[in-house]
This record gives C-alpha cells, structure tokens and sequence, in this order.
C-alpha cells in the first residue's frame, strides 16, 4: 500500500512536472536543477526554490509599489529589479515567468507605463501560478518522501 | 541639353543619326521630311517676292518706254501733218524701230543694272529732247516724271553697294541688316531644332542602354549626377527637366507665332509696296498721259497761234483745225475734244458775228459745258458782256459748242481768265459731260500773241491773249483706257479724286468694290498747281489667307509639340525608369535581408534545437550509465543515435545556412590527412561492414604527411561522400577512397604510383581491376572537367592540390538527376529518401566547402555500377620541422614495427597494393603475390619474413596447408615464424576464434585496415606479452574542478544558489558574495581562489567594472612584487597574479563576448550552466594546473 502510494505520489509529481513543461511553464534548467541536488545536498531544489520565491516576492512587492506611486517615473529601478527577476527565473528555469518579465522590462524600456502595469500582472500571475504549482510539487515530493521513508526506514 | 552641345554635335550628326536611329527610325524619317520640306517652302517663297519687283520694274520699264513712245511719235504725227499722207509710211517704219529700242529696254531693265538703266535714260533724253526743243517749256513737264521714275526704280531695285544715291545707303543697310537678322533667327531655329533632335537621338540611345550612361560625357551629366543622388534629388532633377520642357516647349509655340507674324506682316508689307507700286505706276501713268494730252494741247495752241493769228490770212480755217485734231488725237488720248475760242470784245463782237455769220451764243446752264444733245442754234445769244470768247474752232467730236461763248459758263470762265494770267495749261474741277454723261475736267490754254516775252507779268499776258484753246478731259474713260494698258489691272481698283476743296472730295473716277481698309494714296499733278488730284489704289480682293506664313509655322508649332511629346514620352520612361530601379533596389534590399534573415533564423532555430537536443542526448547517455538491462539498453541507444543522427542533420543545415551567408570560415592547422581518413573509415567501418562493403583507403606515397588545412571540414566531405557511398551500395562491392596529388595525375604517361596505374587503366578497358573485383566506373572522368585541375598557373611552391576520389559499386545516379545533385534539398529523385533516408544537402555542403578550399567537386555515374566522385582541394604545405602530430603510442608502434618485411597475399593486386601501403605506413616492407600457390614459390626466398598477410578471397586452406608446411620446415633456420593474419571483411566473433582456435592463424584482422587497428592487431600476435596502452581516461568536469576554491559574484540569490549547486557537484569549493565590491575585496591579492565566476549585471559595480578593477590591482601587485617592493612572500609565494575570471551571463551576445575579454576576463559561460561550454570555459585554466 505505501509502496504503491510512492509510486502514485511520484507518478503525480511527474505528470505534474510534464504539464508544467508542456505549458512552457518549466524548461529543461529546472531539470538541470534537480540533478545538482544529490545526497549532500538532499533538499537543494527545495531550497532553491524557496529562496527563489522569497527573492521574487519582495521584486514583486517593490515593483507593485513602484508603479503604483502616481509620481512614478523611475523606470531604471524598475529594469534593475526586472532584471534580477529574469535571472532568477531563468536559474530556476521558470520559463514563463522570465519570458514575460521580458516583456515587462521592454515596455519599462519604453517608459510605458500602461505596458508596465499590464507586464506585472502577468508577471504576477505567472509567478503566482508558478508558485501553487511548486508548492503543490514539493508537498507531493514531501509526501513521497514520507512514503519512502516509511517503506525504506534508513 | 546646352546649345553648344548641339553645335559641337552638328558636324558628327550624321553619325549620331545613323547610331541613335535605332529606336524609332520611322518616326525620325517623317521628322527629317518635315524639316526638308519646311526648307524647301521658305526657299520658294523668298525668290517669289523678289520676281514681283522685277515684275514692277518692268512696268515701269514700259511706261518709261511709252513715254518715250509718245514724245518721239508726236513729232511723227507733226511732221505727216505738214507733210503730205503718204509720209504716213515712214512714221511706221519709225514705230517699228521704236518697238526694237522697246524689246532692248526691257532687257536691261530686267537686268536690275542700275547703270545701264541710267544709260539708257541718258540715252533716252537726247532722243526725246528733240521735240521739246520747240518750246523748252514743255521740257519741264517731261523731265520731272523720268526723274520720279528713275527714283522709283532706285527704290524698287534693292542694290545698295551700286547706288548712286548715297543718302539712300543706310536706310538699305538697315532694311538688309532687319533681313539678315530674321534670317539668321530662323536658321538658328532650325538648327536649334536638329540639335534638339540628335541630342533626343543620343538621350534615346543612353537611355536604352542604362549600364553605360555614367560612362557617358558631359551630355548626360545631370542624369549622371541624378542616378548618383538619392530618390529626392532625381525628382528634383524631374520637376527640373519638366520646367525645362515646358520652357522649351512655349519657346517652341512663341517662335511660331513669332514667325508667323513676321511672315504675315512680311506678306502684309509686301502687298502694301505692291499696292503703292502699282498705285503710284498707275498715278505716274494717268499723269504722264494727261500730261502728255496737256502738252499737245499746248503745242496746239501754239499751232493755232502761229498759224492762225501769225498768217494772214489765216492758215487754218475749222476744217483743217477738225482734220488735224482729228488726225493728232491718237496724241491726246485722254482728250474727248478739242475746241478753240477767240477772244473777242464786246467792241468787236458785231464785227466777230458778221466775219463769222453767227452769234455768239450763251450756254444755256452754267454747268452744261462743251457738249450739248441739242443744236447750237437752240441756244440764246450770249448777253452783253465785256468780253466774249465765242469757240471758233472745235474737234469734230465737239464740233456742236461752235459758236458757243465759253465766258457764259461760270467754270469756263474762270478757267479762261485763270489760263490766260498764268499763260498755263488749267483745269476746272470735275463736272460731269453732258453728252457722254461722264465726269470731266476742261483744260484751257491762252493763245498769246507771238510777241509776248517769255518773262511776262499777268497784265502783259492778258494783253497779249488772243485765244484759249480747251480740251475736255473724259476722266473714266480716260482712266480705263489707261488701266487697261497695265498689267494686273484685275487685282486693283483705283479712285481718282480732285482735292482742291480739302473738305469735299470731288470723285472723278472709280467704283465702290475693293477693299477699303487698305488703300494707297499717290498724289497726281496734271500741270495746274492750283488743282491738286489724288489716287486712290487698293486691292479689289481682300488680303487671301497668308499660307506662306501660316504653313511653316504651322509646321514649326507641329515639329515642337512632335519634339515636346517625345521628350515628355522620354522623361516619363526615364522617371518609370527610375521608379522601377527604385523599387527593384527596395526588393533586392528586402530580398537580401530576407536572405540574411533566413540564414540567422536557420542558425537560431538549429542552435535552439541543438540546445534541448544536448539535454537529450546528455540524458539519454546518462541513462544508458544506468543499470538497463538489454531491452532497455537497446532501446535508449536506438534514442541515443536517432538524436545523433538528428543532431548531425542540424549541424548541417546550420553549415548549409553559415556557408550560405558566407559566415563559414575555414581554420588553417596541420594535420595529418592519413589519420583523417582512418578517423572515417573506422567511423563508418561498422555501417560498411554490416552491408558486406569493402571499404578501402589508398594515400598516395607521395602526399605529404602533415598538410595545413581545416581537418574537420576535410573529414565532413569525406564522411559524407563515403555516407552516401555506402548508403547508395547494397551488399556488393566496394568503396575506395583514394588520395592523390593532382600532379602526378595530370600526366597520366609517367605515373609511377601503382594503384593509380591500375585504376587509370581500367578507365583503358572496363575489364580492369577493382579492390572488390565488381566493375567501377571510370575515376579518370570525374575530374575530366575539372577547370583549375590542368591549370599550373597557381602553381604554388607551398601549396599542394590533392586530388580526392571515392569510388563505389553503387547503384549509381540517374541520368537524368545528375544534373542537380548538386543542388541543396534535391536528391536524385523523391523516393530517394524513403528508401534512403537522408534530405539531400550532404553533397551541396560538400561541394561548397570543396569550393571554399579552392577546389572542384565533380563525379561520375553509370547507374547499376557505381559513381565516383573526385574533388580537389588546396592544402598549405605544412614546414617541415613541424613536430608530426602522430599519436605518441603509434611512433612508439612504428618504432618497434620498423624494418619487418611481410608477404601480401591477395588474388587482386590493387587491394594487395592498399594493404602494403598500410604495412608501410608502420615502417613495414611489404611484398606481394596473388596467390598461396604462387606465395609458395617465393616464400623459401624471402627471409626474415615477418608476416604473411592473406587475404580472405586468397585463403584456401588446401593451398594454405602447403605453405604453412613450407614456413614450418623452414622454422629450424629462422628463430621465428612469420606470423599469419588473415584479412577479413567481415567476420563473426565466432569465425574469428574459430579461425584463431584452429592454430593456422595467428590473427585475423577486420578491414577496412588503419593504423589504430593494425597496430593493435600486429602488437597482439607480434609483441606477446606487452601490455597495452590504457586508455586515457576521458577528462571530465569533475576532475577539473575537483578542489578548485571558485568565487561566485552574483546579487542574484537564486543564481547564486544555483551557481554554487552546479559548481559544488563538480567538486569545488564554493565562495560565494553578492556585489562587485564584495569580490573586489575578496579577491584583493593573496587570496585563494583559483576562479571567479562573475555576473555582469549587478547593481552598482557591474561585472565588466569589477573585472577591471581586480586586473588593475593585480598589476599594481605584480609590478610591485616585481621592482622588489613587496616581497613574493607577501602573497602566498606567488609571483604573478592573474586569477582567472569567468562571465556569467544570460544573453550571449558576440558583443558582450569581445567587451567581456577587452575588461580583461578570461572566457565566459552562458548562464544557466551546461556541462560542456563549463567544461570548454573551465579546461583552459585548469588542464595544466
């Protein structure tokens, strides 16, 4: 039965991942990421990820704030913020997230604002959906984790 | 399109004629006529004016003659009147010699000669002199009109330079220079218009030929300038030249309307000088006739003087006044009659009446004159008055008015009173004649007593009066008969007016038609200074619509509308032209970067695709590392390859597309090709030999070891054409890749190389030999057609031209595909890649990269034989103390290798030629012979033997049983037996330790041979015992970093984590800070980090700067450690300090990747991480470190 629940957990987790790469949501780094955890770093992914979502966070945060003062016109701190957000979601190989963060530093290029404000909703709807996504993965993973613990008990 | 242009063109026009009429000839045929026609009307018409003069002149000529006539046959008339009539006779004669002096007269006169002319009326005035020598009063009257005429004539004949009259010479000169300007305006014209013409000529030519119209001069220089300039000057240039035609175009319609104004107004001026010519000739004639009549009515009077009041008694009674008038009135043309009255006072009038047996009557109305219907003696007696002048005398005509007292009429009256005061002939204003109803003058003279001096007052004459002699005047008749004489008389109507009351004019003659608006006024002078008369000409037609000038400006204003049209034609073609050019450059510029664009999108997608393509490949390896049981092996090799197979598709069509955009650049190192070709054959050795092809690879002895060229392209044409070689051959045959140098084949007499000898005499006959033994095509004629393959102009010393060959048993090319199997995308034909597989572009990247090292590819193909393909290709000659970049283990081969001697047995002598030419390649003699039989005979010569390699085809084991006795007996002599090797095509694991196992051989060896194989095969039966090379490992990333202290520079956390992971795998040890400052602190000498990973994009300090610092602060170290200011000690011992450091990036940019090393960074990596570029940035630091 627990063995079975392993299976099943990893099974989830990996349809999960596939309709993530299907959708454009993930790429090929995020598999790059999980190879580099090993048994020294067991949680790297996880780990990585958080501080991803952390990080991106407060971006986000300070982004929504930026545009949302009326004297708004820093659109530098903007690109600078943008562009932490692009590398780290291209580390993590949150493709989606990256490409409209892309997007999104064109239109701050051009000191569009209206393209800004539309560029951080799709981010942060891309982020968001991300997230429930990541998390969804890592409660599955923890759940398999359990199981495997508890069928393999070290 | 300057006029100095069209004059310098004008004398090679004919040439630029005959070459620009290439276009349109036609058109510029009926231009040409035009014109000449045009010409040929202005040359006809300007003589005619001038035959007018002549003409005028003439008439002249004949008044002047009828004057004379008249002068010379009144004397004649005189002389018969005295005489008796049949002097009549002599008179003729007389008129007859006249008409001869007549005829002479016209002559000259129609020779313009203003000096014979003048001649002649000297001529002239001694013969006419004589009759006025009777009364040198009349000689006035005669000489003032010759004079008019003469002028008339100096006028009319336009000879300046032969006047007499020099005040007349400007007013000519003027008049001529008022021609010549005309002239000279309209030849300019004309030539402006043939100019204009050829220059169309020569435009039309350039344009047809636009390539050679910058080469053209200074004609088509603003066109040439134009084509220079962008699209905004060459509308400009169009507005410009639109102007410029329209200009030309008015100029064109203003010299027509000039023209034909000036013509009108030349014909309108003529017809006026016509018109006062004709006028005053009709005036002068009317005037020397009347004058003429008034002469003789003169010279009557003094006839009747002299004979009637100088005898007594008197000599003339009204029978003879009757005859002799009747007989001289041819004298007085104009004249109806002549009458004469007597003066006679009222003391003497009863005397008067009863000599004459009449009264004197009165006439009944005062202005009922000479002629009367009614009797004489109807009329009333005259009324008491001072003085009668009753007619005594009258012409028959006007015999009636005898009698008649010509004081009773008023006009009369005073006519007589003012003729006998001025002793002059006088005229009465015009009244109209009863009797012929005709308007009518009556001249009176006075009959003076022959006693009166020649300078007498009024009162002496009106003594002296004793008679006055009238003549009535038939003023229409008069003139009609005098018009009738002139030429012309049809096309003029002339009115005679008296204009002695200036405010009623008196109209004596003349009719209502004609046109009045022009008309010629010519004053007369009938002898009577107190009347005056004039004529009135004008034309009875009205001025006829002027064709002469309407005609050719007309054809002018046709002309330049025609040139106008064809300019126009001509700038609309030039700016559609120009348009298209425009357009046609816009698509080329578009269709280049559409080009270019599908080059990078080729390059962009293959590398996209080669990018996931690595992940793939990447993991497939990883999983084949995996425990798979063989299931599973199989199937994730099956992956492994078909990514492969993708992999190297992508990788051709992004060379497809690099050497399209011409990006593909070739490297220039040496290498050894033999090692190439071993590289191929092994490669595709297993392909080969799964389809049971013999595959085989000759170099030619004299090839040179070590060429400088691109190796790796070098191998991807051969692994290409022997790809399709074997995949075009199915499971016969072979395939034999020969190297060549192009020199040694070009002179196929004195080849010295064996298997080329061979092969070139197959060519000779198809029974030749082959290495498989099935026919081949003919290798000599694929490079047949080689263009630079006989040339020897390139014919560098260090350079080598190598010819190439690969020949297969095939099933060979279609005719009809031979021709575009060069071409990218085409295979022979469409089920081609069904059963082949493949797209095509092999041979077309082949051929180009052929191309790209200066050679030629071409081939050969039989279907159902085979194909072979040749190409040439330029190597560099590599130096000679060039270390050879052989394997260190395979000199160490050669070395123990060299000297053996080994024995070839091969039924085929070119296989047996490729398998000595491996052995030397070890350092190994080699002979050969055909067959064990025949390796029997001469195995007992052959000492030291140390092989014996035997073909598979050549094995028996009958015959090999006799050998292997013979080198067994002869094994006491020899401490060692030549070792057999068997070579085999193909060969199953089993037959081979089947083979082995039998103990006849030693070894048996899998062809295709090469080095690597040979030597391992040869070490193995040769060299027992010792142990082989290992393999190099192959280095991995692990190795490299494995306890390399790495900085990490990154202000993203998540790159930092990431970096730190992928680098932490690979063993190293990880430091990671967040700024640029951090790591400028960290890696501020000594420190101990052997590498740096930096991210360029950071806040602050980017990495470029941080870079640059860390470099700056290095040397400042070095130098100092250097000038002995700090010592080595100081930092860790270490002299020199130069950490290696690496950019992260996202975006790979040739630009960021050239500022990255200008900053002084060692290499970059594209973040995120992939093994093989890490380990490619990595390995250059760590390698020897």
């Amino acid at each position: 039965m627990l063995g079975l629940g392993v299976d099943r957990l990893q099974a989830d987790i990996n349809r999960l991942l596939t309709s993530l790469f299907h959708q454009g949501v993930l790429d090929e780094q995020f598999l790059q990421l999980q190879q580099l955890q090993d048994d020294t770093s067991p949680t790297f992914v996880y780990d990585v990820i958080n501080i991803y979502f952390d990080e991106s966070d407060k971006l986000l945060r300070n982004l929504r704030l930026l545009l949302m003062d009326r004297e708004f016109s820093d659109y530098k701190k903007i690109g600078l913020h943008l562009n932490q957000l692009v590398g780290s979601s291209s580390s993590i190989g949150a493709r989606r997230v990256r490409n409209v963060c892309v997007a999104f530093r064109s239109a701050s290029e051009l000191s569009n604002r209206p393209g800004c404000l539309r560029g951080l909703e799709v981010v942060e709807h891309e982020y968001h959906y991300l997230k429930n996504m990541m998390h969804e993965i890592f409660q599955l993973e923890q759940q398999r984790l359990l199981a495997a613990g508890a069928r393999y008990p070290m | 399109m300057s006029i100095t242009c069209q004059l310098s063109n004008l004398t090679s026009k004919k040439a630029n004629q005959s070459t620009g009429g290439v276009r349109k000839p036609l058109f510029f045929l009926i231009l040409c006529g035009l014109t000449t026609s045009v010409v040929i009307v202005l040359l006809i018409f300007s003589p005619l004016s001038k035959k007018e003069e002549t003409s005028s002149c003439n008439g002249e000529a004949r008044v002047l003659f009828r004057h004379k006539n008249v002068s010379t046959s009144e004397i004649h008339a005189l002389v018969s009147f005295f005489s008796d009539s049949d002097q009549v006779t002599s008179f003729e004669c007389r008129k007859e010699s006249t008409s001869g002096l007549r005829s002479n007269y016209c002559i000259t006169c129609s020779l313009n000669m203003e000096k014979q002319s003048c001649h002649e009326r000297q001529c002239f005035i001694p013969d006419g002199g004589v009759p006025w020598n009777l009364n040198p009063s009349g000689l006035e009257h005669s000489i003032s009109p010759e004079a008019c005429v003469s002028d008339n004539l100096e006028q009319s004949i336009l000879q300046p330079k032969e006047h007499e009259n020099h005040g007349e010479e400007p007013e000519n000169h003027g008049e001529e220079l008022d021609w010549d300007l005309s002239t000279y305006l309209r030849n300019t014209w004309w030539w402006l218009i043939l100019g204009v013409l050829v220059c169309h000529k020569i435009f039309a030519f350039h344009s047809k030929a636009p390539t050679e119209r910058k080469e053209k001069g200074s004609l088509q220089e603003p066109l040439a300038q134009k084509q220079q300039r962008g699209q905004a000057p060459s509308k400009g240039a169009g507005r410009w030249r639109k102007n410029i035609l329209l200009l030309g175009v008015m100029a064109g319609v203003s010299v027509s309307i000039w023209w034909f104004w000036d013509t009108n107004e030349k014909i309108i001026s003529i017809r006026r000088e016509t018109l006062a010519n004709m006028c005053d000739e009709r005036a002068r004639v009317l005037q020397d006739q009347f004058n003429v009549s008034l002469n003789h009515v003169h010279a009557l009077s003094i006839l009747v003087s002299t004979f009637h009041h100088g005898k007594t008694p008197s000599a003339i009674d009204q029978k003879t006044f009757g005859e002799y008038t009747e007989r001289t009135n041819f004298e007085r043309p104009l004249t109806s009659g002549v009458a004469y009255a007597l003066k006679v006072t009222h003391s003497d009038r009863e005397k008067f009446e009863k000599e004459h047996g009449w009264t004197i009557k009165k006439m009944e109305t005062e202005d009922q004159t000479l002629v009367q219907d009614c009797v004489p003696e109807n009329f009333d007696p005259a009324p008491i008055q001072d003085e009668y002048a009753p007619v005594i005398f009258a012409q028959e005509t006007v015999s009636h008015i005898i009698s008649l007292d010509m004081m009773s009429g008023e006009e009369d009256r005073e006519n007589i009173l003012r003729a006998r005061a001025s002793g002059k002939g006088v005229l009465t204003s015009p009244f109209k004649l009863l009797k012929s109803n005709h308007l009518g003058v009556v001249l009176t003279f006075a009959v003076y007593d022959t006693s009166l001096p020649p300078n007498a007052t009024e009162e002496q004459r009106v003594e002296a009066t004793i008679g006055y002699l009238g003549a009535s005047y038939d003023m229409p008749s008069l003139v009609e008969k005098l018009l009738q004489q002139l030429a012309s008389k049809q096309t003029i109507a002339v009115d005679v007016y008296d204009t002695t009351n200036a405010s009623g004019l008196i109209k004596m003659y003349g009719s209502e038609i004609g046109d009045i608006s022009e008309q010629h006024i010519s004053s007369l002078d009938f002898g009577d200074p107190s009347r005056s008369h004039e004529m009135h000409c004008r034309f009875k037609h009205k001025l006829p619509i002027p064709w002469t000038a309407i005609t050719p400006s007309a054809l002018v204003l046709i002309i330049t509308f025609l040139v106008g049209y064809i300019f126009n034609e001509a700038l609309i073609r030039i700016a559609t032209v120009e348009e298209d050019c425009q357009k046609m450059m816009e698509l080329k510029a578009r269709a280049e970067a559409a080009d270019v664009a599908k080059s990078q999108f080729l390059a962009t997608v293959s590398h996209e695709i080669r990018t996931p393509m690595n992940g793939v490949l990447g993991m497939l390896k990883m999983l084949m590392d995996t425990d798979l049981d063989a299931k599973q092996m199989d199937y994730a090799q099956t992956a492994h390859g078909s990514g492969k197979d993708l992999i190297s598709l992508i990788n051709e069509v992004l060379d497809q597309a690099k050497i399209e955009s011409g990006r593909l650049e070739l490297e220039n190192v040496p290498f050894d090709m033999r090692f190439v070709l071993d590289d191929v054959s092994s490669l595709l050795s297993g392909k080969a030999n799964e389809k049971d092809i013999e595959l085989a690879v000759y170099v030619s002895s004299q090839v040179p070891d070590v060429v400088v060229g691109d190796p790796s392209r070098f191998r991807q044409i051969i692994t290409n054409l022997v790809g399709n070689s074997i995949k075009f051959t199915q499971d016969k045959g072979h395939i034999f890749i020969s190297v060549h140098l192009a020199d040694e084949v070009r002179e196929p007499h004195n080849i010295e190389d064996a298997v080329l000898k061979k092969r070139l005499a197959l060519g000779c006959s198809e029974s030749g030999e082959t290495v498989s033994g099935f026919p081949a095509v003919n290798a000599w004629g694929s490079w047949r057609n080689f263009k630079t393959f006989y040339s020897t102009e390139n014919h560098n010393s260090d350079k080598i031209k190598l010819l190439v060959t690969v020949e297969d048993t095939g099933v060979g090319i279609p005719l009809d595909a031979q021709g575009r199997i060069f071409t990218p995308f085409m295979q022979a034909d469409s089920s081609t890649s069904r059963t082949y597989g493949g797209t095509g572009i092999g041979l077309s990247i082949s051929k180009r990269l052929v191309e790209l090292m200066q050679g030629e590819m071409g081939f050969v193909s039989e279907p159902g034989i085979g194909s072979t393909f040749s190409f040439t290709v330029v190597f560099g000659k590599a130096e000679t103390n060039l270390p050879v970049t052989k394997f260190e283990r395979f000199d160490l081969a050669i070395q123990e290798f060299k000297g053996l001697r080994a024995l070839v047995i091969d039924s085929r002598n070119i296989r047996a030629e490729v398998t000595s030419y491996h052995l030397q390649r070890l350092g190994i003699s080699a002979d050969i012979v055909s067959s064990l039989s025949m390796a029997c005979t001469c195995v007992s010569k052959l000492r030291n033997l140390a092989m014996i390699l035997i073909d598979k085809d050549a094995w028996n084991k009958k015959d090999f049983a006799v050998l292997d006795e013979l080198l067994n007996s002869s094994k006491e002599s020899t401490t060692r037996p030549p070792k057999i090797l068997l070579l085999a095509t193909s060969a199953t694991p089993v037959e081979r330790s089947e083979m082995k196992s039998s103990g006849l051989i030693d070894e048996v060896v899998i062809k295709p041979l090469r080095m690597s194989v040979l030597i391992c095969c040869l070490q193995e039966t040769l060299v027992n015992g010792k142990k082989r090379q290992p393999n190099r490992k192959r280095r991995n990333l692990g190795h490299l970093l494995r306890d390399k202290r790495i900085l990490v520079v990154d202000d993203n956390l998540v790159n930092r984590r990431v970096a730190e992971g992928a680098l932490k795998k690979y063993g190293a040890t990880v430091a990671c800070v967040e700024s640029g400052k951090a790591a400028l602190a960290m890696l501020k000498p000594p420190h101990n980090f052997d590498a740096c990973f930096m991210d360029l994009q950071m806040p602050e300090m980017d990495g470029f700067e941080a870079t640059r610092r860390v470099r700056d602060l290095e040397r400042e170290i070095n130098k100092k450690i250097a000038s002995g200011e700090a010592s080595a000690d100081m930092f860790s011992k270490v002299s020199s300090w130069h950490v290696p450091i690496l950019a992260m990036t996202a975006d790979v940019i040739q630009a960021t990747n050239e500022e990255c090393m200008k900053c002084g960074m060692d290499g970059y990596v594209s973040k995120p991480f992939e093994e093989e570029t890490l380990y490619t940035a990595v390995a250059k630091f760590f390698e020897f470190g």
